[in-house]
């Protein structure tokens, strides 16, 4: 019990760096993949809070389309004269 | 100087917003209202172990099919935005870069085991953790993986909308069957409950969650494919 309280602090901090990172980071392929970080690590974060069902969605939904979707849609801005 | 100011007066004001919800915070020790309802009747009159998937499914399944139609629409707009823009320039030569080695020897281990999961995810909502919602965008993401290992490959686009439709169509029809037959919309109760605990069980649970699976997976399939197919390299 303590130490998933414990896990859950780490986690907590961790995913918060990773939010700064991802805000302030002027590179952007890097600021895509912390947020999908923020998205990994939120998720084991709902597993330990006993929401497997929420868990599975921000898996995959959070850290693995939207992170497809926005490289895609940097790929396309880039090249496009928008 | 003023920016800053008001900047600061506005951060107070969320941490004052903030303090007085965790000043008054108290832990409960059992529940209370309607999740004690949910928690202590959704076996008995469902029969469905999972209850997130008893109360998603039936007791609120309108605020499901609401979030479908949402998706609906997110993968209409996206589609119909990315095709009247791409239509101009539509015979500009399309360079596409080789996968790498690695990606294409994992994906081909790693597809068929994504897709049997996300198929396995659906098809024990009721019972396991997860349901039609996750296993769908399960099995988009063996689509993408499919995608990102092999450039050439073509996909039929009107296959998906009419798996996307069907299962849209069917979802409403269940819906419709539960209120004529049963206690209201979406009510799962049209077919016997079947024995607790096995997988066909929680009456019409599963075809629900069948459809849902397909929409959600075929929706999510297309915004992507839309955005691969109208990447303007050159």
């Amino acid at each position: 019990m303590l130490i998933n309280i414990i896990f859950s602090i780490f986690l907590g901090l961790f995913i918060i760096l990773m939010a700064i990172v991802a805000v302030q980071k002027k590179n952007i392929k890097v600021a895509i993949i912390a947020a999908g970080i923020v998205s990994l690590f939120s998720s084991i974060l709902y597993l330990i809070l006993a929401a497997p069902d929420v868990a599975m969605t921000e898996a995959v939904i959070g850290s693995g389309l939207s992170t497809i979707i926005f490289f895609y849609v940097l790929n396309k801005i880039q090249k496009s004269d928008v | 100087m003023f920016r800053k100011g008001l900047i600061l007066i506005l951060l107070i004001a969320i941490a004052y917003i903030f303090f007085s919800l965790v000043e008054n915070y108290q832990g409960r020790d059992e529940l209370s209202g309607i999740s004690r309802y949910y928690a202590e009747n959704a076996v008995d009159e469902l029969g469905s172990a999972n209850i997130v998937t008893a109360v998603v499914v039936t007791y609120r399944g309108l605020d499901t099919l609401g979030e479908i139609t949402i998706l609906f629409l997110t993968a209409a707009i996206i589609g119909f935005v990315l095709n009247f823009r791409n239509s101009e320039h539509e015979d500009k030569k399309r360079f596409v870069q080789p996968a790498s080695e690695i990606l294409i020897t994992a994906s081909k281990l790693m597809i068929p085991i994504v897709f049997i999961f996300g198929i396995y995810v659906i098809f024990n909502g009721h019972l396991s953790p997860g349901g039609g919602f996750q296993g769908g965008a399960i099995i988009a993401s063996a689509v993408v993986l499919t995608i990102l290992a092999q450039n050439e490959k073509k996909f039929n686009h009107s296959f998906i909308a009419a798996i996307e439709s069907i299962s849209g169509i069917g979802f409403v029809v269940v819906g419709i069957f539960g209120m004529v037959l049963a206690g209201g919309f979406l009510d799962n109760r049209i077919m016997e409950l079947g024995e607790f605990g096995t997988l066909l069980s929680a009456g019409a649970i599963p075809i629900i969650y069948i459809f849902v699976g397909l929409k959600v997976g075929a929706e999510l399939t297309s915004i992507i494919l839309n955005l691969k197919e109208t990447q303007n390299q050159e």
